[in-house]
């Protein structure tokens, strides 16, 4: 655990030292300031027509119009943003063979894989963190359902996990990033389209594939829900990409 | 110390390394040395638990390097062939984190860090970033890293690549005082630093061992035949003819105008009849002298013998 810390210490002091945090982290502020923004002038608007139309204050709900949908549009900017983060973590270190000295010192492979991972959980938590100010402005300025926020976040931070596991396992593949990146954009997409293909497909393969969405396990959070089948999902998700991950580095080092 | 037994390995089907096997006593210094692509780095990156080799058993301290992993690697301090630096870092902070990584306790690290420093005199750069430094200072930095937990088996591959003569012949005196301490295997291109430092080599060629001697044998078995070296202060084009001419000689080369190198048969002892050819011509004899034969020429000899050898 000690090693885990000292690897994802070095990774994080890596981050900040890079351009390519601070612009991904501004482009992120910037597109969910937007959509944040975009949410809280329609529910205004909203609450201001229904305010003269019935004359009385009957409060439109501001968890299901405003958090919600916010909570959604970050999920869907962090699918984009999350390989950006996760494209260096092995990458970079094949590439400047600085993977040697992880390699020759008395560390684990999961200790190495557990220590990226944990940076980029708290690089990306950070991040979240940063844009807490909207989700604060309302709690100051409206009374929403304190709840779903705290499982809203929850389903989020979980789901961050999930792309960061599968961004891993991609960084894992290449010693570019680019191509890191692209692998990582490529399976976040795709667990996202099967999500949405499962609309379309027939009930039986549909349930199934509802069921290995990652979307529609954050609905459960969204609602105020913390229901222990989508803990599953997400836990054995982010296990997964791990796991595959350790493969892969492992069976890279026998070639 | 280190037992090396048939060591085989194969990046695909291209075959690296074939049937090694060597031991290396504790507190010895053995360097490695072979021609590019012979399979130095292959070796050393199998010896420090890089990657596991096809076929073949290594015992460290005997400790499996395949099956005990992590005891090995406790060890050893590894100099890759390409440093592994972070190039974002600041050195000092490199070096911690190398001490952190190599289990050196977070309350030691910071003493561990200024001895290396101050062993690999890198006091003048430890507060800059690992990439805006010169080649050399970042080969001084690697080889900080290697040491940093002050190990009991160095391997360091190609040590003073990219040096000055200034920072390589410091790095040579670093390597002879921690040969009183440390088991230490190193490869290189520069064969004189091998007859410097190391009192043993192994001569790999094409994946295979050719030799594994002390130095001191390795020259007298092969010196079969004895080479003069000549210089003289007058000559002309007559002057190796008459050289040739001599009995016993077999091949008279002029390395420059003036020098000439003489191969004779073994207990020849033609330095007489050469002195005599000098003195009657009136050359004026600058300098008539046994050539010893460096380790260079045995290198050469060994890996071409060897490849002549094959069909
Ligand atoms: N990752 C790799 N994939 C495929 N082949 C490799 C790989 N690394 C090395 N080789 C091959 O293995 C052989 C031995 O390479 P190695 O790097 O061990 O040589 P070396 O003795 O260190 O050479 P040099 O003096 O140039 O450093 C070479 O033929 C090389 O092409
Ligand atoms: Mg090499």
């Amino acid at each position: 655990m000690k090693n885990t810390w000292i690897i994802a210490k070095r990774d994080l002091g890596s981050f900040f030292s890079s351009p390519v945090f601070y612009s991904v982290t501004t482009v992120f502020l910037i597109l969910y300031g937007i959509v944040f923004f975009i949410l809280l002038n329609s529910f205004s608007f909203a609450s201001f027509q229904t305010h003269q139309l019935r004359g009385a204050d009957i409060g439109l709900n501001l968890n299901e119009m405003v958090i919600e949908p916010s909570f959604q549009q970050m999920a869907v900017i962090l699918l984009f943003i999350i390989p950006l983060i996760t494209m260096r973590s092995f990458a970079e270190e094949k590439k400047s063979k600085t993977f040697a000295l992880l390699l020759s010192s008395p560390v684990r492979l999961e200790e190495i894989i557990l220590g990226k991972f944990l940076a980029c959980m708290i690089v990306i938590s950070l991040m979240m963190l940063l844009s807490g100010y909207s989700i604060g402005y309302l709690v100051f300025a409206g009374q929403p359902e304190i709840g779903p926020i705290l499982t809203g976040y929850l389903g989020i931070f979980l789901m961050t996990g999930c792309y960061v596991s599968m961004g891993l396992f991609a960084s894992s593949l290449t010693d570019n990033q680019i191509i890191a990146a692209v692998i990582g954009f490529g399976i976040a997409l795709f667990i996202w389209f099967i999500g949405w293909g499962a609309q379309a497909a027939g009930p039986e393969l549909g349930q199934i594939l509802e069921y290995l969405s990652l979307i529609t396990h954050l609905q459960h959070f969204l609602k105020g829900l913390i229901d222990s089948s989508d803990l599953a999902y997400y836990l054995s998700f982010i296990l997964f990409g791990l796991f595959l991950t350790h493969r892969v580095l492992e069976s890279s080092r026998w070639r | 110390m280190i037992e090396v037994e048939q060591l085989s390995k194969s990046y695909g089907p291209r075959e690296a390394i074939r049937n090694l096997s060597f031991q290396i006593e504790k507190g010895e210094v053995v360097g490695f040395l072979g021609p590019n692509g012979a399979g130095k780095s292959t070796t050393m990156n199998i010896l420090s638990c890089i990657m596991p080799a096809s076929s073949g058993s290594v015992k460290i301290c005997g400790f499996d390097v395949f099956e005990q992993s992590l005891e090995t690697r406790k060890l050893i301090g590894y100099l890759p062939e390409t440093p592994p630096l972070y190039s974002d870092m600041v050195a000092s902070d490199y070096l911690t984190f190398a001490a952190r990584l190599r289990n050196v306790p977070s309350r030691k690290a910071r003493s561990a860090v200024e001895q290396v420093i101050e062993k690999c005199s890198l006091k003048d750069v430890s507060n800059r970033v690992i990439g805006r430094l010169s080649k050399g200072y970042q080969q001084r930095v690697g080889i900080a890293q290697a040491l940093i937990h002050d190990p009991d088996i160095l391997i360091l591959d190609e040590p003073t690549i990219g040096l000055d003569p200034i920072q390589i012949i410091e790095i040579r005196k670093l390597i002879q005082d921690l040969a009183s301490s440390h088991t230490i295997i190193l490869s290189s291109h520069i064969l004189p630093e091998i007859t410097q430092i190391c009192k043993r080599v192994i001569i790999i060629s094409e994946g295979e061992i050719v030799a594994v001697d002390s130095l001191e044998s390795l020259t007298t078995r092969l010196r079969n035949g004895e080479r003069l070296i000549l210089k003289v202060r007058r000559s002309d084009g007559e002057t190796i003819e008459k050289l040739r001419a001599l009995d016993q000689t077999n091949a008279v080369v002029e390395q420059e105008t003036g020098q000439f190198t003489i191969d004779c048969e073994p207990n020849a002892n033609i330095q007489d009849a050469i002195a005599k050819l000098a003195l009657d011509n009136n050359w004026g004899i600058v300098e008539l002298k046994p050539a010893s034969m460096t380790l260079e020429d045995i290198f050469l000899k060994l890996t071409l013998e060897e490849n002549e050898v094959k069909p």
